[in-house]
């Protein structure tokens, strides 16, 4: 006797079967599915990083004495600065710029250490060519660790006690962008990805007249949605690990937080993607219009308001609000906190929190607005 | 012995995809101002045909010449001495009826003058007055099927290739699509055609039955009638189609 | 409700927007019946078919299916039909026989299970059960396509125009078939543009502009042409049309492949008064015979009188 359990789990079966078979059919799929994520994450790691190796700056000493030239040891012996020139006169600062090899200027005022002796401080004038906002920037975060560290050693080693500003670059102590991309990149990656296959293959269903027929089938919506997302949660989780293993042996971005616990966090994101791209499947009937929300809805919302690139706290209010309601906002924030801080579960679920209610919002919307019937 | 009157002179023409052939050695003429009839079943190869005789693609071996013009050497010039209409190409759905006219005239690179005076003699003739200026998709289909002939004679070539013209079209606006080729037929145009209809074979003045990429009858339907025993055109392909 | 009805239709409209698609459209199917909507494309008969299929609600009308109403008890309804959209056109992408598999599966029934309804098309396609369903031709895809609507043996088989852009020799096999599966007690209501498949029905709804001309037997339908039609030849057919179309006491001129089909006005009208008009108008090799009207001869009255 063949139970109606019986037969949903067959019809169940006979449906992820069948849409593997579409997708390791079509070379396209397969290319999307894990070819860009592998080239997306290598490029985005190697190339589109704010990590400055050999910066090539010039110093302009006026003092040389044995403290300068200790702190530009320091600074060359640090890997971020390379010294291309040192300067005779402030005159010579504009022209360097000017040629254009030149990112920044150190300069030391005369009488370094003898000023620093005596009075306890002396100055040190960093001049950057600002026509490069992000990197001059960068640069003297890294010319104030350099000097920072130098004047805390030499306190200690002089045993004053004297209170003394210290900056720590907490969590990624070497500064090392690749370590902020990867979440973002994930994040991105995932919910392209999982939103796009998703919303395509059922718009596909549309276009090619098979949705008709399985619509006019026994099957609930709530089966045909479910038959055709299951093996994309299976290939989308599976690009999680394979990102998450291509940070560690690439990048050696390290996982300080439970693996299990990152896991899970991935596999709520995915179905939080894979939730929209139903959503956005039941909005449209062809592929095309399908494929542009999800590049054009998703990707660049991603990358741009959801602090992957640029800091929400710097947007104006409104934006900050649409920030918001990025799903791939909390997901940046839960896996930095796990992968970096090796934060437990007590420490990110309110962002949990918001992602499931996200995906249930967007699933009982999908439900909802999915037709039974063509029109 | 070439015939100046040939429109379509094909000579062992062969069509390869890898080891498949499509056509094999098909040869035949086509006289100007003959309507030919080309039948076959689904997947005989007449759409493979059809694209090589209308210069889309090149024969794998073979030669061709139509309209005078060589596949080889000028495919170009047969492009432009050709009409082409199937039953999925169709006018832009968004553009008014003189809107694709004017489009499609202007490809053709016809003067303005031309095209003035052609459009309003079409516009005329199709008796189009009142909606000259209503998008396509506005219209029904026998409108848009006789529109879409109309368009593909309208820079008046040497022959005009017709694929499955009147799928769907009720039977009034059938016979008078047929009227119509026969008229661009009696003004010199050479028509080729292919249709599922049988009774539309019977309007043909020669047919070609293609059976798995080969041509196995070619001659009048009248002659072919009597060849196969049979009082219509349904029967001969019946018996000739599934050898 | 009469148990040996499978359909019925009452008053059905649909319109979109300001098109209208179904106008006042009754009729009623009986259980093992093989029943045609024949009419052009356009006419409404897809819009009717997805009704019956409860792909769309009606504006106004009841339809009932079995005992169920199509819109209030359509989950019922999707158990018992199988339904052959279009422009269905399969999975592509997937083989003859994972398509039947997987549309045999959504039904909660296996191939084997109902092995018999398609084995006359399987045997057919089974030379290609591992080709890609994308690489068959026309005319096997419409057969695959069949077999799949009726793998879950179904109590009624819609199909919308099944054998539109098939050839003629598929055409006929797939008639063929269809005919069988009636006779295993299916109900099957199938759509189709081409005319000469009514004969082919048990009883043929004429279909033109949202409205149904005229439902009832092929065979009826014909015998009520109402005049003399006489099939006419002669030595220059492209004057022939136009000499009937203008002859004083033409009801109608129509060709038919090699033959004009011809009434006349005068019920007495004579094969002879045809000839001594068609010599005056210099004709020769004049042949003209009495015969029966087609479906399409009724069709294209039916079109004429609206």
């Amino acid at each position: 006797m063949k139970t109606d359990r019986y037969i949903n789990l067959k019809r169940f079966r006979g449906f992820v079967v069948k849409e593997f078979h579409h997708i390791f059919r079509d070379v396209r799929t397969l290319v999307i599915l894990f070819g860009i994520p592998v080239i997306q994450l290598l490029l985005f790691g190697f190339v589109v990083t704010n990590e400055i190796r050999d910066a090539k700056i010039a110093v302009f000493d006026q003092s040389k004495d044995y403290i300068t030239t200790r702190i530009t040891q320091k600074i060359v012996s640090s890997g971020y600065f390379k010294i291309d020139r040192k300067l005779e006169s402030a005159s010579q600062i504009e022209d360097v710029f000017r040629e254009g090899n030149i990112k920044m200027v150190v300069m030391f005022e005369a009488g370094f250490a003898r000023k620093l002796e005596k009075d306890g401080q002396a100055g040190i004038q960093v001049i950057t060519d600002a026509s490069e906002p992000n990197t001059a920037n960068i640069l003297v975060n890294y010319l104030n660790s350099v000097t920072l560290s130098y004047m805390a050693s030499q306190q200690k080693a002089l045993q004053q006690m004297q209170i003394i500003p210290e900056v720590r670059m907490k969590y990624n102590p070497e500064l090392k962008g690749v370590f902020l991309f990867v979440p973002g990149i994930m994040a991105m990656l995932l919910i392209l990805i999982s939103a796009l296959m998703t919303s395509i293959s059922i718009t596909r269903e549309k276009e090619l007249g098979t949705m008709e027929v399985l619509l006019a089938s026994p099957l609930r919506p709530f089966q045909i949605i479910s038959g055709k997302v299951m093996p994309y949660i299976l290939l989308s989780f599976m690009n999680a690990v394979l990102i998450i293993l291509i940070s560690f042996f690439v990048f050696q971005i390290p996982v300080h937080g439970n693996l299990l616990l990152l896991l899970g966090e991935c596999l709520l994101y995915i179905i939080t993607a894979l939730s929209l791209g139903i959503l956005i499947s039941t909005l449209t009937s062809s592929q095309q219009i399908a494929m542009m929300i999800s590049l054009v809805g998703l990707m660049l919302p991603t990358i741009l308001l959801s602090g992957f690139i640029f800091p929400v706290e710097n947007m104006p209010l409104i934006l900050q609000g649409l920030c918001y309601l990025m799903p791939p906002k909390y997901f940046i924030t839960i896996i930095k906190s796990i992968m970096l801080k090796g934060a437990g579960f007590s420490y990110v679920w309110k962002e949990t929190l918001i992602l499931a209610g996200m995906t249930l919002f967007f699933l009982f919307l999908s439900i909802k607005k999915f037709k039974t019937r063509l029109e | 012995m070439v015939n100046s009157d040939d429109i379509i002179i094909a000579r062992d023409l062969v069509k390869k995809f890898g080891d498949f052939t499509a056509n094999d050695h098909l040869t035949f003429s086509v006289k100007k101002g003959e309507v030919f009839g080309f039948l076959g079943a689904n997947g005989a190869g007449k759409t493979t045909a059809i694209k090589v005789l209308c210069g889309l693609s090149y024969p794998t071996s073979g030669e061709l010449t139509v309209s005078g013009y060589n596949i080889y050497t000028h495919r170009e010039k047969i492009k432009q001495n050709i009409g082409y209409m199937s039953q999925k190409f169709s006018l832009y759905e968004d553009l008014s009826i003189v809107e694709n006219i004017h489009f499609y005239a202007g490809i053709y690179g016809l003067s303005n003058k031309v095209i003035r005076e052609r459009t309003e003699e079409l516009i005329g003739m199709l008796d189009l007055q009142n909606v000259r200026n209503k998008l396509i998709k506005d219209l029904p289909l026998g409108w848009k099927q006789k529109i879409s002939f109309s368009v593909a004679i309208f820079h008046r070539p040497s022959v005009v290739f017709l694929d499955e013209p009147t799928s769907g079209v009720d039977p009034i606006t059938r016979r008078q699509f047929w009227q119509m080729i026969y008229d661009a037929a009696h003004s010199g145009i050479t028509v080729f055609v292919t249709t599922h209809y049988m009774d539309e074979a019977e309007y043909c003045d020669r047919v070609s039955i293609m059976v798995d990429g080969k041509i196995v009858a070619l001659d009048t339907p009248l002659n072919l009638m009597r060849l196969n025993d049979s009082v219509n055109m349904e029967g001969v392909f019946l018996k000739l189609a599934r050898q | 409700m009469n148990s040996e009805i499978m359909v019925e239709a009452r008053d059905l409209c649909k319109n979109y927007g300001t098109v209208t698609a179904l106008d006042h459209v009754s009729f009623s199917v009986n259980k093992a019946e093989l029943f045609g909507f024949i009419g052009p494309d356009g006419a409404g008969k897809t819009t009717l078919l997805r009704i019956l299929a409860t792909m769309l609600k009606p504006d106004t009308g009841t339809v009932r299916i079995g005992e169920y109403d199509a819109v209030n008890d359509y989950r019922k309804i999707r158990n018992m039909i199988g339904y052959m959209p279009g422009k269905f056109s399969l999975y592509q992408d997937l083989t003859v026989e994972e398509n039947l598999q997987f549309f045999a599966g959504i039904f909660g029934s296996t191939i084997k299970d109902n092995y018999y309804l398609i084995n006359d098309i399987y045997d057919q396609i089974s030379p290609f059960k591992n080709r890609q369903a994308g690489k068959l031709s026309g005319g096997m895809k419409q057969k695959l396509a069949l077999s799949c609507a009726m793998i879950h043996k179904p109590d009624l088989l819609l199909l919308d125009e099944p054998t539109t852009g098939v050839d003629a020799v598929s055409r006929k096999e797939f008639w063929e078939m269809l005919r069988k599966r009636k006779e295993d007690g299916i109900t099957i209501i199938v759509s189709t543009p081409y005319m000469d498949e009514a004969g082919k029905c048990d009883r043929v709804a004429l279909f033109q502009n949202s409205k149904i001309l005229s439902t009832d037997t092929p065979e009826n339908i014909t015998a009520n042409y109402g005049s003399v039609l006489f099939a006419v030849r002669t030595s220059n057919m492209y004057t022939l049309i136009h000499d009937l179309k203008y002859c004083p006491t033409v009801r109608s001129a129509h060709s038919f492949g090699q033959y004009i089909h011809y009434t006349d006005k005068e019920i007495n009208a004579t094969m002879s008064d045809i000839e001594y008009y068609l010599r005056g108008k210099g004709h020769s090799e004049i042949e003209i015979r009495q015969i029966d009207a087609t479906v399409e001869d009724c069709f294209m009255r039916l079109m004429l009188n609206d």
